[in-house]
């Protein structure tokens, strides 16, 4: 039978020659992530309970990023458990406090195509950025994948994004996620999203890894994009030897059945805001009214990448954040920082008044720096805007990309990045 | 998992995520604190009024975002025997029966009003509305998820699996 990638991957791992869609099957896993908030703290308990050991743990990589840096005795405690556990375990990586996890899987050249991977944290879809599986999962299940070193699926069906077309200046991947999350709705749970064509081929790592990353908005399981010249480019300069024909293998077969094939031009794609609270609320950026805002965050692992600050140092360059309205920014990486030191993207947003903040989820999932209070309006590169997502219930989060939040930084109000553009 | 839950339902929407059910200003604190702040942004009466027994029933993609266990752990410490609704979010799904907390498939979840006295029985996979007299056959739990499930959770699963292979090593 003709295989999609996530068939032929789940099926590598299950030890099969195929799988079908709705099969259920026990895989082994390559390799399992978790990180300060949902690793050691919760799962290490529980081993102790069991008297179990890690299967693997080369295969294991624990990220400090939710709770970093440490600001009370609780996040203190949590992040020197995490520290601590890491290097008894003596774990395959550990990256404390050097950048969010997933961003991290991505520069420590963790992932490759064909990889069954799990993670302890929703947006592990972001893996399949590299032609891998990825998906995440709850901390007593990857304790389960510490104990045994394989979780179960049910094989899933494949929705296949095509896109056609080159994004317009001043638009980004995120710009198409919040759009699909209105189009194809945050339901497609147990699914998987295959995102192919020429605007998907166009971009750069950074932006494919928006698009899986985002799968998770759309509810399903993993977010793939098959290997090309771009994946194998990444994973060379994130250190690992590739085989290039073994990595282009990991593909669709030209007569595999997908559930359905959805197409978009990218060439016609505008700015995009999601309005308060849920991305599927989302439109052109006008239909967000100008609304006014007190803070502008650029952060998280979706969208604090050099890249993304990049679009940020685009629209701020000889501008200046409008006053009464903070612009707030947690580089996803240290090495980010680094790269935006070094190739003068800093000055550029220091210059225009942002705030620096220390690497880490931030005030993202609410954890860290940069929460909001009651009545506050914010515009955010993050990928969710539930109520209470970035603190205060009351508080309003719009969705948007880095280029809209910027301008949004100089208006003092959520408007159209392509003018600054210009 | 309990063979029969009895209480109240406390109904909820379409689209409930886990940051209302388990708000990430309180994720370091332990799951009995955080759990007070359950759901409060859409009902501020669930946390203090909920009894050991209810059930939760909810619309479509329940449980959708972040992958934090503590959503489902947050109602099972607040004592809820049941979630029931249209739909689930993936990982809050498995979570949930991870946790030996009952999550079933209801589409008639807009059947059911606040308050209504509801008998399940998870395993069975039936739901009686006490209050209406009216009785509803639920998906039941796959047969995969039944061993696990049958043993109480992923924890005790594992505890016998570990038994089981300690046991053939002796």
């Amino acid at each position: 039978m003709p295989q999609t990638l996530v068939q032929k991957i789940i099926a590598r791992a299950a030890g099969r020659p195929t799988v079908e869609p709705g099969e259920i099957v026990t895989c082994k896993v390559d390799l399992a992530m978790f990180h300060d908030s949902s690793g050691p703290r919760r799962v290490a308990p529980r081993l102790k309970a069991l008297g179990a050991q890690v299967w693997d743990p080369s295969k294991v990589v624990v990220v400090s990023d939710h709770y970093v840096p440490a600001v009370d005795l609780e996040s203190a405690a949590i992040l020197k458990l995490t520290r601590e556990w890491a290097r008894d375990e003596k774990v395959g990586a550990f990256y404390d406090m050097r950048g969010i996890c997933h961003t991290m899987l991505a520069e420590g050249g963790h992932l490759a195509p064909g990889m069954f991977c799990v993670g302890g944290d929703s947006h592990s879809t972001t893996g399949g950025a590299f032609g891998c599986y990825m998906a995440g999962f709850g901390a007593t299940e990857m304790t389960g994948v510490m104990v045994t070193g394989e979780i179960w699926t049910r094989t899933p069906q494949t929705i296949r994004v095509h896109g056609e077309g080159r994004f317009p200046a001043g638009v980004s991947a995120k710009d198409l996620m919040l759009h699909l999350c209105r189009t194809l709705g945050m339901e497609n749970n147990f699914k998987a999203v295959e995102y192919v064509g020429p605007a998907v081929e166009a971009l750069s790592m950074p932006e494919r890894m928006v698009l899986a990353n985002m799968a998770a908005e759309l509810g399903a399981e993993t977010g793939m994009i098959p290997a090309d010249a771009v994946t194998i480019a990444a994973m060379r300069a994130a250190g690992r030897t590739v085989d290039e024909a073994e990595a282009l293998s990991w593909r669709s077969d030209a007569d595999a059945r997908f559930e359905r094939t959805v197409t978009f031009d990218a060439s016609i794609l505008s700015p995009q805001v999601a309005r308060p609270h849920t991305p599927a609320n989302s439109g052109p950026v006008a239909e967000a009214d100008e609304r006014r805002i007190d803070q502008a965050y650029i952060g998280a692992c979706v969208g604090a990448k050099l890249e993304d600050l990049h679009m940020a140092a685009a629209v701020l360059k000889g501008r200046k954040v409008a006053a009464g309205t903070r612009l707030l920014i947690a580089p996803a990486s240290t090495r980010t920082t680094a790269q935006a030191a070094a190739d003068g993207t800093l000055a550029i947003l220091t210059e225009a008044g942002a705030i620096l903040l220390p690497t880490g989820c931030g005030a993202c999932a609410g954890y860290g720096a940069g929460v909001l209070a009651a009545g506050e309006v914010c515009i955010s590169t993050t990928n969710r805007n539930f109520k209470g997502r970035m603190g205060h219930k009351e508080a309003e989060v719009y969705l948007g990309s880095p280029f809209t939040v910027a301008a949004s930084a100089v208006a003092g109000r959520i408007v159209d990045p392509r003018p600054f553009l210009k | 998992m309990s063979a029969q839950i009895t209480g109240r339902a406390w109904t909820f929407g379409d689209d409930i995520d886990t940051d209302v059910l388990s708000p990430g200003v309180y994720m370091k604190l332990p799951v009995a604190e955080a759990a007070k702040h359950c759901l409060e942004a859409v009902d501020p009466a669930f946390a203090p009024g909920v009894a050991a027994g209810d059930v939760v029933v909810g619309g479509a993609n329940f449980g959708l975002g972040s992958s934090r266990e503590q959503a489902p752990e947050g109602l099972k410490v607040l004592g809820v025997g049941a979630v029931l609704a249209k739909s689930f979010a993936r990982i809050f799904y498995r979570n949930a029966l991870n946790l030996g907390l009952p999550a079933l498939f209801f589409p008639a979840a807009d059947e059911i009003s606040a308050g209504d006295r509801l008998e399940v029985d998870p395993l069975g996979g039936e739901v009686r509305n006490l209050t209406t007299a009216k009785t509803y056959a639920v998906e039941p739990i796959p047969p995969h998820l039944m061993r696990m499930i049958e043993d109480g959770g992923l924890m005790p699963h594992l505890e016998k699996r570990l038994a089981a292979q300690r046991a053939a090593q002796a």
